[in-house]
């Protein structure tokens, strides 16, 4: 007797190993009521439209705050259910891959994640492989309710000359922020330098004190890169930095000579071990080890993700400023979703994207993910939900203040092709720093772009 | 002409892998060679035939030609530096020691574990720390802290340094006079942060070398050496005539399959240090990569891969016709 009952145990345990397994590969199945896990999850109604969206948000803040976005679009909506497929991969470059082959195969999700601006346009838009949402903006009045900066960077004019927007931007980042160690900077009377001739003042002070001034991790190049932006910025301001991405502003000018020996002169102040750093680990440099003791480094320029780095790490003691030469201007890059034109149930995408653009859709997101809403009418979360940090409230005053320009290391400025080149450029600049070489290879980046000629 | 019943059956079973082989194998090949002579540069396919345009741009970037010669560079070092240690391992396995069994095993380990993990295991090892820079005090890692080496004169895998023929050198003159100023170029070179990725590499394959030339070595007749003994040859004699030359189509075999993994290496680098400062180790692999999928130049892309294609091909053809060879005489 013993025998059969353990045969027909080990049948059922394999048919649930196989059930399993075949619900966990197909993305699109929505998962039942039991697996939905935490209390106040909305389940999928029997009837249910299922919505694909594709993300690269897997954990952490970022993962709960879009999967409490996508549950509180399910809660209201019963007639469809959201999904989250997300693609783990730092900024979506393994999700990119994925979704590109989707793309190719005329099977895409019905939304996913992308970076507002060229990212989207010239990979997906220009292609013709998404839909406008024109109306979207109109009926909701995004119009007005997005800042002409990010209007600018979401929407593109087709061939006729017609302004149409593709994509809606659920949270905006700024990428030129200083952040400091604040009992440095006070046992030194220093201040957060505004303009890269107080940067080197200070930075001069601190190596005086035999403090790195500035940690940088470039083992993955784009924060070298952003760097270099960030000079850009304070050299040519907001009008002409824009210019260089759209072909008005000359890359071979002395004004960009002049950003680029200022760029040389900055890399003789950073850390020696930056290339083996990732950006979080030299962010952690500005942590001492104990307290009292000295930290490794004063200063790291990095986008504002940078305090969620430092918030993780228990760290308060610090502080921040727009990147040198950058008072007033924002840097922005965003996360965003579109309208492939191959979507299954474009209704329900829609209604999926009017909540991803809403104020109360972004004020549920951005307090998780460390951002600030892309929509000017969100910035008070209703009492009982997560609320705004003082970084965030602090970033919404000069969101609404400020000059916005696009960033090219986030794919908002360039296209994907135009940053590679950049990046190469960059990548020889670190191990051989000419200055005529890099602005060279700039120039020539910029016309195979097809942007200068 | 009657065909047997044996041949059909035969047939048939082979039918559906040599289907499955030529569509996924050679049909992609032969796919990848005509994207490579097509303008699609952007995600929409566009056939356009450019000719070998793809091909002329990726050899006027001087990334891929760093690529090719971070390549050859790895593949000589490596390969050199697996051989003699497996042949090293191999000897000191082959004197009838106790726990023999318990030592090969150690030595192989390495093999079972992927490059990813090996990669970023040897990344924090070999990783600098920081130099004593602006008086701050140095804080050594990994192998400089283990062995209390300075961060800032050994730099691992954030050494930006190529090794090369400089202006300054004796013999550059000399080179340009007769000719081959081209060798004088950091483009033909030894890049120093590459030697930290041969160091990963070879922890990971030597053990799988030691074990081939331990198969060989057993196979080798003892009363071969018997002989050589009692016509009085010492025994470093035996290994150099007899052991060595014997073991020739093990080291052979070992070259090709060492040769093939250097030319495709993508997983070690990428784990370690990505293209690396300066792209010191950058490796074409990841070179195509992102040509195609970051920057949708999938033409371009296509004819990395060739390339890449040809230069394994240049490995392995000569080796399969000289096994062949092989067999046909055995």
């Amino acid at each position: 007797m013993k025998l059969p009952s353990r045969r027909i145990l080990a049948v059922i345990s394999v048919a649930a190993l196989v059930a399993s397994a075949c619900t966990s590969s197909s993305s699109t199945t929505a998962p039942s009521a039991g697996a939905a896990g935490a209390s106040g999850t909305c389940a999928a109604a029997a009837n249910a439209t299922p919505i694909e969206a594709v993300s690269w948000w897997t954990t952490g803040g970022e993962a709960a705050g879009f999967n409490a976005i996508i549950n509180k679009f399910n809660c209201d909506n019963p007639q469809y259910f959201v999904t989250n497929s997300a693609i783990a991969g730092g900024a979506g470059s393994v999700a990119q891959a994925a979704l590109q082959n989707r793309v190719l195969n005329g099977t895409p999700p019905d939304t996913f994640q992308v970076h507002m601006g060229h990212e989207l346009l010239d990979t997906y838009v220009t292609p013709g492989y998404m839909d406008n949402l024109d109306d979207l903006y109109t009926t909701n009045g995004w119009t007005t309710q997005f800042p002409k900066g990010v209007l600018d960077i979401v929407s593109a004019k087709d061939s006729s000359g017609t302004l149409h927007y593709y994509s809606v931007p659920l949270d905006i980042h700024r990428a030129n922020v200083l952040w400091y160690n604040k009992t440095v900077f006070t046992a030194n009377n220093l201040t957060a330098p505004t303009t890269w001739d107080q940067f080197f003042t200070v930075a001069d002070a601190l190596k005086a004190k035999g403090i790195t001034p500035l940690a940088v991790g470039d083992n993955g190049i784009w924060a070298n890169g952003m760097l270099l932006e960030d000079v850009l910025i304070g050299q040519l301001g907001a009008d002409k930095f824009d210019g260089l991405w759209t072909g008005t502003t000359d890359w071979s000018s002395p004004d960009v000579t002049t950003a680029l020996t200022t760029y040389q002169k900055i890399l003789t102040y950073v850390n020696s071990d930056h290339s083996s750093l990732t950006w979080d680990q030299a962010a952690d440099y500005l942590i001492p080890a104990s307290a009292g003791a000295q930290p490794k480094a004063a200063m790291t320029i990095m986008g504002d993700w940078a305090a969620g780095e430092f918030d993780n790490k228990g760290f308060t003691d610090y502080g921040w400023a727009a990147a040198p030469g950058g008072t007033g201007i924002y840097q922005a890059l965003a996360d965003s979703f579109g309208l492939p034109s191959k979507a299954k149930d474009k209704d329900g995408v829609k209604k999926f994207l009017t909540l991803l653009g809403s104020a109360a859709g972004q004020d549920i997101f951005n307090p998780y993910k460390g951002s600030i809403p892309a929509n000017t009418q969100a910035g008070n979360p209703p009492a009982g939900q997560k609320q705004y940090s003082t970084y965030q409230k602090w970033a919404m005053g000069e969101w609404k203040a400020d000059t916005i320009v696009p960033s090219m290391e986030h794919g908002a400025a360039a296209a994907p092709s135009w940053k590679g080149a950049v990046e190469t450029a960059v990548t020889a600049f670190v191990a051989n720093p000419d200055v005529p070489t890099l602005q060279t290879a700039l120039v020539q980046a910029c016309k195979d772009a097809k942007v200068c000629k | 002409m009657r065909i047997s019943r044996d041949r059909v059956s035969s047939l048939l079973v082979i039918a559906p892998s040599v289907l499955a082989v030529a569509i996924f194998v050679y049909g992609l090949i032969i796919w990848t060679g005509y994207i490579s002579t097509v303008q699609w540069d952007t995600l929409r396919p566009d056939y356009t035939p450019v000719g070998l345009a793809n091909y002329q741009s990726i050899f006027a970037q001087n990334r891929f030609l760093m690529d090719i010669r971070n390549t050859v560079v790895f593949t000589i070092f490596f390969i050199a530096a697996s051989l003699t240690i497996g042949l090293l391992l191999a000897n000191l396995i082959d004197r009838q020691i106790r726990a023999e069994g318990v030592f090969r095993n150690i030595f192989v380990f390495p093999m079972a574990v992927s490059f990813i993990v090996t990669g970023v295991v040897w990344k924090w090892i070999l990783s600098p720390g920081q130099a004593a820079s602006f008086g701050t005090p140095a804080a050594p890692q990994g192998v400089n802290q283990l062995f209390g080496l300075d961060p800032a004169s050994n730099r691992w895998l954030t050494d930006a340094h190529v090794v090369y023929i400089a202006p300054d050198s004796p013999i550059y003159g000399f080179l340009h006079s007769i000719g081959l100023g081209f060798i004088t170029s950091p483009n033909i070179g030894i890049p120093i942060a590459l030697l930290s990725i041969v160091l990963a590499a070879v922890w990971q394959m030597s053990g799988f070398v030691m074990v081939l030339y331990l198969a060989g070595l057993r196979g080798i007749p003892e009363e071969l050496k018997e002989a050589a003994r009692v016509d009085g040859c010492s025994e470093w004699r035996i290994f150099r005539h007899i052991v060595f030359p014997l073991l020739t189509p093990i080291t052979l075999s070992a070259m090709i399959i060492l040769g093939h993994i250097s030319l495709k290496i993508y997983d070690l680098t990428v784990a370690m240090s990505g293209s690396g400062p300066g792209f010191s180790t950058d490796t074409p692999a990841l070179f195509m990569w992102q040509t195609a999928f970051r920057d949708d130049y999938f033409g371009r892309g296509a004819a990395v891969a060739i390339i890449m294609l040809l230069l394994v091909a240049g490995v392995v053809v000569p080796y399969l016709v000289w096994n062949r060879r092989q067999e046909v005489e055995a």
